[in-house]
């Protein structure tokens, strides 16, 4: 009850004329740096984070996230029209949402996808308004031992999910590793700078960031030679509710997509896997499960449910424990940081309003950005359309120009140019960025609270293991961490009995 | 980054129908260039070792500069190093396991890394961008970036002169005008804004 109070509050906070105007702004530069390549939901915001410096932290929230729900629609705008994945969980929505598209059905699966994002979308959102309470204050106990195993269960999540478990590990241990450049905020002694002045301050994990994701995705694009060929977008209010009339019948498809959603957004890295995996379940569950990559709706359905409903679940684990469940999530709550407020448990009774502000503001802005998005496709679909020799350059300086703004220093774009590079390296040869992102921006707390826990104990490393509810997280991490070894052990094992 | 020598993919049929005028040219360059002799180039596997290698010696630079500032136990808790230390051994010994798995395994990747002619389009974005980081220093961001967006458009793009200038510079402006006065973020400014408007 005191939750649903909370929320009434939330709502006559974000309804203002200027948190309504942040979050419409949010949505439709949400929208544009989700269709156009080189930048994604991840350094959208980056960019535009050091321009809500001065804002309230609640109406700058309000406008990141809202940034972060425009790019998770416009995912489904390229893949559907043009048959590119914006980003990696958008990749199952191709499937059959392209096909579509080229039976002349684009508004059909457009209008599909949009719906079932927003359905998605508002699972997950009720699920945090009354979970992340509960977990928040569950998670009050909690000592630096208990901190410590949750980062370590968060990172620990990540090394299955990859290609090879090892490049996870080594692009993760190089984000510590970026992560402890600069001063040591504990001993106040220089790690990892060389002497090098610039480096004193450390590397900023928003420059990272526009690097890896912006600058190394306009070098792979470029390598591709990109033409785009769309299919042209027909949406008009028939065809919505031609569609919205279809999709009763596409129930249990849909809850499927929620759930999925919801419980692989709670972990890292989730929105991919949730997106193959309802469009996977859909498909055996299908009755024309033959239809399936040839133009289904369910096909479409489906991935776009589950997909965006993990990115709105990623936003649980981050205000509820600090642990950002998606590289957007990780630059949002780098965004707390930076507006002042510690990220934690703790926010939840300290920062009520902006708490509840964000978790009103979820609700709201899914229903805004669904008319949007409806209303605007063809608008946005122009966008791809303008020659990649002119959005290439523009993309590199608005990168630039980002980097800059982080701390106003020049060495900042050289940085930027440097990860452009690493990117376009890391991408080509399977080296997950989301880990490094993660570790850059949870580097310093999972240290902090190592180095607290050990010293709580004075230095005997059992303390990780010291009551049932650290040594069962920490157990869950070592699984997790050592899965790869084992699966492929048992399947060794069960292969030798086979014989 | 070492760059790969002719692959020997014929770039027309990688391509396929969806042929830019600019690809097109570069694919003209490629065939009349297919005569001279074939050199193996970069592979998939050649990448990866050249990057565990590099990984492996950042981690033995972050182990050395963990020793320095110690990486045991003190009186007042772990030593600075000692986390450092630690997750430096770990990435040494994953990049360890990658090397050797990218050396000995059974299934090495040979196909070329990247080939040359679409090699060439990334570095036609990345040395203009070096170039445009640099000129940024004197001359400031908004004259860079109209210079850098300009150059892009005419040398790839091949747009006539009108829309190349015209694109340009109302790209710069509104730069400047969102972040200089609506925003009022200072980006870094060169002489001509001095001349112009006295910043």
């Amino acid at each position: 009850m005191q939750d649903l109070l909370n929320l009434f509050h939330g709502f006559s906070v974000i309804l203002s004329w200027y948190n309504l105007g942040m979050m419409a702004i949010g949505l439709i530069l949400g929208v544009l740096v989700g269709v156009l390549p080189g930048l994604g939901g991840p350094n959208g915001v980056a960019i535009l984070l050091p321009l809500t410096f001065t804002m309230s932290p609640t109406s700058a929230i309000v406008m990141l996230s809202c940034i972060y729900w425009g790019s998770l629609f416009a995912g489904a705008i390229t893949s559907i029209l043009f048959n590119i994945p914006g980003e990696s969980h958008s990749v199952a929505t191709t499937f059959d949402g392209y096909p579509m598209a080229q039976q002349g059905r684009a508004g059909e699966a457009l209008t599909a996808s949009f719906t079932g994002s927003f359905f998605g979308a508002l699972f997950s959102i009720l699920m945090i308004t009354f979970l992340a309470p509960l977990v928040a204050n569950f998670a009050l106990e909690f000592g630096p031992p208990e901190f410590f195993s949750v980062y370590f269960l968060t990172f620990a999540s990540f090394i299955g999910t990859g290609k090879d478990p090892f490049k996870t590990i080594a692009s993760l241990l190089l984000g510590f590793g970026l992560a402890q450049i600069g001063m040591d905020n504990v001993s106040g002694m220089l790690r990892l700078t060389f002497g090098w002045s610039e480096l004193l301050r450390g590397v900023d994990f928003l420059v990272v960031v526009i690097g890896l994701f912006g600058v190394g995705e306009i070098l792979l694009s470029m390598e591709e030679g990109l033409k785009f060929e769309g299919v042209h977008a027909k949406i008009n209010p028939t065809v919505v509710w031609q569609t919205w009339k279809k999709l009763p019948k596409y129930w249990l498809t849909l809850l499927l997509g929620c759930v999925i959603g919801a419980w692989m957004g709670f972990k890292p890295g989730g929105a991919t896997a949730a997106s193959f995996m309802s469009y996977g379940l859909a498909k055996r569950m299908s009755k024309n499960s033959d239809n399936f990559g040839k133009g289904e709706l369910q096909g479409v359905l489906a991935p776009e449910t589950a997909a965006h409903g993990s990115g709105c679940a990623a936003l649980l684990p981050m205000m509820a424990l600090g642990i950002p469940g998606s590289a957007t999530a990780a630059v949002l709550l780098g965004g707390l940081m930076i507006w002042g407020l510690q990220p934690g448990p703790l926010l939840f009774i300290e920062q009520k309003e902006f708490v509840w502000g964000l978790i009103a503001s979820m609700y709201l802005s899914n229903v805004v950005g669904l008319i949007i998005v409806l209303s605007t496709v063809p608008l946005f679909a122009a966008i791809l359309r303008i020659p990649f020799s002119i959005i290439a350059p523009v993309i590199v300086v608005v990168c630039a120009v980002g980097a800059y703004t982080v701390n106003n220093a020049m060495f900042n774009i050289w940085v930027m140019l440097f990860f452009g590079v690493v990117g376009y390296i890391f991408k080509k040869l399977d080296y997950p960025l989301a880990p490094l992102i993660l570790a850059l921006v949870l580097g310093d707390a999972t240290e902090v609270s190592f180095r607290q826990a050990i010293l709580g104990s004075q230095g005997d490393l059992t303390v990780f293991f010291s009551n049932w509810l650290v040594s069962a997280i920490m157990t869950a991490g070592l699984l997790l961490a050592f899965w790869p070894a084992i699966s492929l052990g048992w399947g060794k094992l069960r292969g030798a009995r086979a014989k | 980054m070492p760059v790969p020598a002719d692959s020997g993919i014929d770039p027309i049929r990688r391509t396929g129908s969806e042929v830019s005028p600019f690809v097109m040219e570069v694919c003209m360059e490629q065939t009349q260039t297919q005569e001279r002799p074939r050199s193996s180039g970069l592979t998939y596997q050649g990448a990866e070792v050249i990057v565990a290698v590099i990984i492996a010696l950042v981690s033995v630079l972050m182990m050395v500069d963990a020793l320095r500032i110690g990486t045991g136990w003190a009186i007042e808790g772990p030593q600075p190093g000692y986390f450092p230390f630690r997750t430096g051994a770990i990435i040494c010994i994953s990049s360890a396991v990658i090397l050797l798995r990218a050396l000995f395994g059974k299934h090495p990747n040979r196909k070329p890394f990247v080939a040359w002619s679409s090699f060439k389009m990334v570095l036609y974005v990345l040395i203009p961008a070096f170039l445009y980081v640099l000129v940024t220093q004197f001359i400031g961001i908004y004259v860079a970036s109209a210079l850098f967006i300009g150059g892009f458009m005419r040398a790839i793009g091949r747009f006539n002169w009108l829309k190349v200038i015209l694109t340009s510079v109302i790209i710069s402006v509104l730069l400047f005008y969102m972040f200089e006065i609506q925003f009022m973020v200072p980006l870094p400014k060169g002489p001509l804004e001095s001349l112009l408007l006295g910043y």
